[in-house]
């Protein structure tokens, strides 16, 4: 993945490491990891295991560790996985790699594995036991990132149109909440607010029903799984296209390219990265070998923009997510950033 | 040795065998700390194991127990935790719930598997009302009690014995017990001989009930904290324990301590699978397999049974 430094997103981008790139590979080498993982049954939880597989069975066979062994739940139970954690600390790793059932749920294990002195660092489904590391995903940063974009490109302002999640559920409450927020601090304005239910055809029957009451669109906010629903809908109804911001599914992007190759068509992309969980490994390789991490580190949202697109699209297979899988130079500007 | 004893014996010989591969293959379990990991996750099991024993005993099934269990520990987590007297006035009024449950399907005489089932969906809304999202914290004497460091032996083997030993002598010797699995063998011949089969079915679901209760408060004081579906998996488990110990679908024919071994055996499965870096994709499967390979045993017994 040689783009990967390229993508990296906000954070990284942000951030100059001063570290460099001096690796004690030796440190770890006969440490053990594993990855506790509690369901597997959709496309980004197969991509998640597969960059798991990728890049720490790279790591086993150079030998930064000794072993990462990836173990999924056969079904998404708490009490499972519990006992699954349970049974790695018999077989002796050294550290707990855990994309948990429930965040309290299987506190009772991890504090076990902590107490045999083993490290755990939670991803994506995190833990709030607090010996624990958490990897978690700032879903509020999501929605600011995406009105900051919008604002760079039209400081003058406009009409917004709002598609939102699963109403109900806590990530469509915060991705909403840190668009409303940023929305505050700029000209625009929030005409119309939609749920879309990150589904493609939910969000273009919920966009196509309240077009015809609004003005002028200027750019449409999304949470992932809708932007190509939005623009057949604005498409079907004859209207200018808006700026859409995507978020890296693979018929989003498709559908930009093509824009972007007949118009010239712009606009950014975010979401997070099933990649994650090579994040994780590395953090997890970090801290056995000694380096000082803070409990609580942000994912870096995976940005897909007007230059990186075509690589993207031809990377990415049909029906799938933008992946990135993280390195170990990444991870640590991750922790450097968290410091 | 006679065919009682090897069908009596046949649960433990399964544990065993389990054991020793897995002693074999992870010489680390072979310790306090290691045998405390193993089993520890049983004691609810177990728990919730013997009670739907009391259910079957008496010639019912009980589709709820999962989500009973479920609701207990939420109860546990909050208000037993905040509010004790709240706490066990739900949990105790729950237990009434549930005799009131087995009496109803006594005097209606509706199947238990439909009610029990309904129940199940009462049970998970009563768990989200009290704990929307998963969280809660266990009391600390339960939690010193689920993590005490036991002289000898861990708590995760001796809570085991004690529950099995007490069923036990509940179900086998003392006069109720006997009374309950006259209730599964032949509740005619009960009713006729002047008790009340309505109160002894509102008592078996009583207990099972108490049981339950004891079981999600094992769960939180393992697990430090609470979630609505905390232990949805009960259910099938505590069937397939119940069974894989001895007991049969047809009332009145349990054993207690066949029960808690059996429920010992499937916690251990679990764990068999996972040291055998088995892909997760196939670990349902092999569960499933290892409970047909049990069954198919004791079906050797029983042919030899009836062949003797």
């Amino acid at each position: 993945m040689k783009i990967k430094s390229m993508l990296l997103g906000v954070v990284a981008g942000a951030i100059i490491t001063t570290s460099g790139s001096t690796v004690a590979f030796a440190d770890t080498s006969d440490k053990r990891i594993a990855l506790s993982n509690n369901y597997a049954g959709n496309s980004w939880r197969q991509a998640m295991l597969e960059s798991w597989n990728n890049v720490a069975f790279a790591a086993v066979h150079e030998g930064v560790v000794d072993a990462a062994d990836a173990f999924t739940t056969s079904e998404n139970q708490a009490t499972e996985q519990a006992a699954q954690i349970q049974n790695m600390i018999l077989q002796g790793y050294d550290a707990i790699v855990v994309n948990a059932a429930s965040p309290t749920a299987i506190n009772g294990a991890i504090k076990e594995a902590c107490d045999a002195g083993i490290t755990v660092v939670s991803f994506d489904g995190i833990v709030t036991e607090p010996c624990a590391w958490r990897i978690a995903v700032d879903f509020k940063q999501m929605g600011r990132d995406q009105v900051k974009y919008l604002a760079s490109r039209y400081p003058e302002g406009g009409n917004l149109l709002e598609i939102r999640g699963l109403a109900g559920v806590f990530v469509d409450d915060e991705i909403s909440a840190g668009i409303h927020e940023e929305v505050a601090n700029t000209n625009f304005e929030i005409v119309g607010s939609v749920h879309g239910d990150w589904a493609q055809d939910v969000a273009q029957k919920a966009v196509a029903g309240i077009l015809p009451s609004l003005p002028e669109i200027k750019a449409v906010v999304t949470q992932g799984g809708d932007g190509y629903g939005a623009a057949q809908a604005f498409k079907a109804a004859d209207r200018p296209m808006p700026t859409i911001v995507m978020g890296n599914r693979r018929d989003e992007l498709q559908w930009w390219l093509e824009q972007k190759e007949a118009t010239g068509y712009e606009t950014t992309s975010l979401s997070i990265a099933p990649g994650v969980s090579t994040l994780a490994f590395w953090v997890a390789q970090q801290i056995l070998d000694g380096a000082d991490v803070p409990k609580d580190l942000t994912v870096p949202f995976l940005r897909v923009d007007q230059e990186s697109l075509e690589e993207i699209v031809k990377e990415t297979p049909n029906g799938s997510v933008a992946n990135v899988e993280y390195s170990l130079e990444d991870s640590k500007k991750v922790i450097q950033a968290a410091k | 040795m006679n065919r009682e004893h090897l069908r009596a014996l046949l649960p433990f010989m399964s544990l065993a065998i389990l054991l020793a591969a897995v002693f074999y293959m992870q010489p680390r379990a072979m310790s306090y700390f290691g045998l405390n990991l193993l089993f520890n996750l049983a004691i609810p099991v177990a728990l919730a194991t013997v009670a739907q024993m009391m259910i079957l005993m008496i010639n019912d099934i009980d589709l709820s127990i999962g989500t009973f269990v479920s609701f207990c520990a939420c109860v546990t987590a909050t208000f037993v935790q905040s509010d004790p007297v709240i706490g066990y006035a739900i949990l105790a009024g729950a237990i009434l719930v549930y005799a009131g449950m087995g009496a109803i399907i006594h005097v209606r005489k509706l199947p238990a598997i439909v009610v029990t089932l309904g129940m199940s969906f009462f049970w998970a809304g009563m768990a989200i009302l009290i704990l929307p999202s998963p969280g809660g914290s266990a009391p600390d004497w339960l939690r010193t009690m689920m993590t005490a460091k036991t002289p000898f032996l861990p708590v995760a083997i001796i809570a085991p014995i004690i529950i099995g030993l007490s069923m036990h002598y509940f179900v086998k010797r003392s006069a109720l017990g006997v009374l309950l699995r006259g209730v599964g063998g032949n509740e005619q011949a009960i009713e006729r001989s002047g008790w009340s089969v309505l109160r002894l079915k509102a008592v078996a679901y009583g207990i099972a009930g108490l049981l339950c209760v004891l079981s999600g408060m094992a769960l939180v004081g393992l697990a430090t904290s609470a979630d609505a579906n905390i232990a949805l998996r009960y259910t099938l488990l505590s069937i397939a324990g119940v069974i894989l110990g001895g007991g049969e679908f047809t009332g009145g024919r349990v054993s207690p301590i066949g029960a808690v071994v059996g429920a010992l055996t499937l916690t251990l499965a679990a764990s068999f699978l996972s040291f055998l870096h088995l892909s997760s994709d196939w670990q349902i499967g092999a569960q499933g397999a290892i409970l047909i390979l049990v069954l198919a045993a004791r079906l050797i017994f029983t042919r030899r049974e009836a062949t003797i």
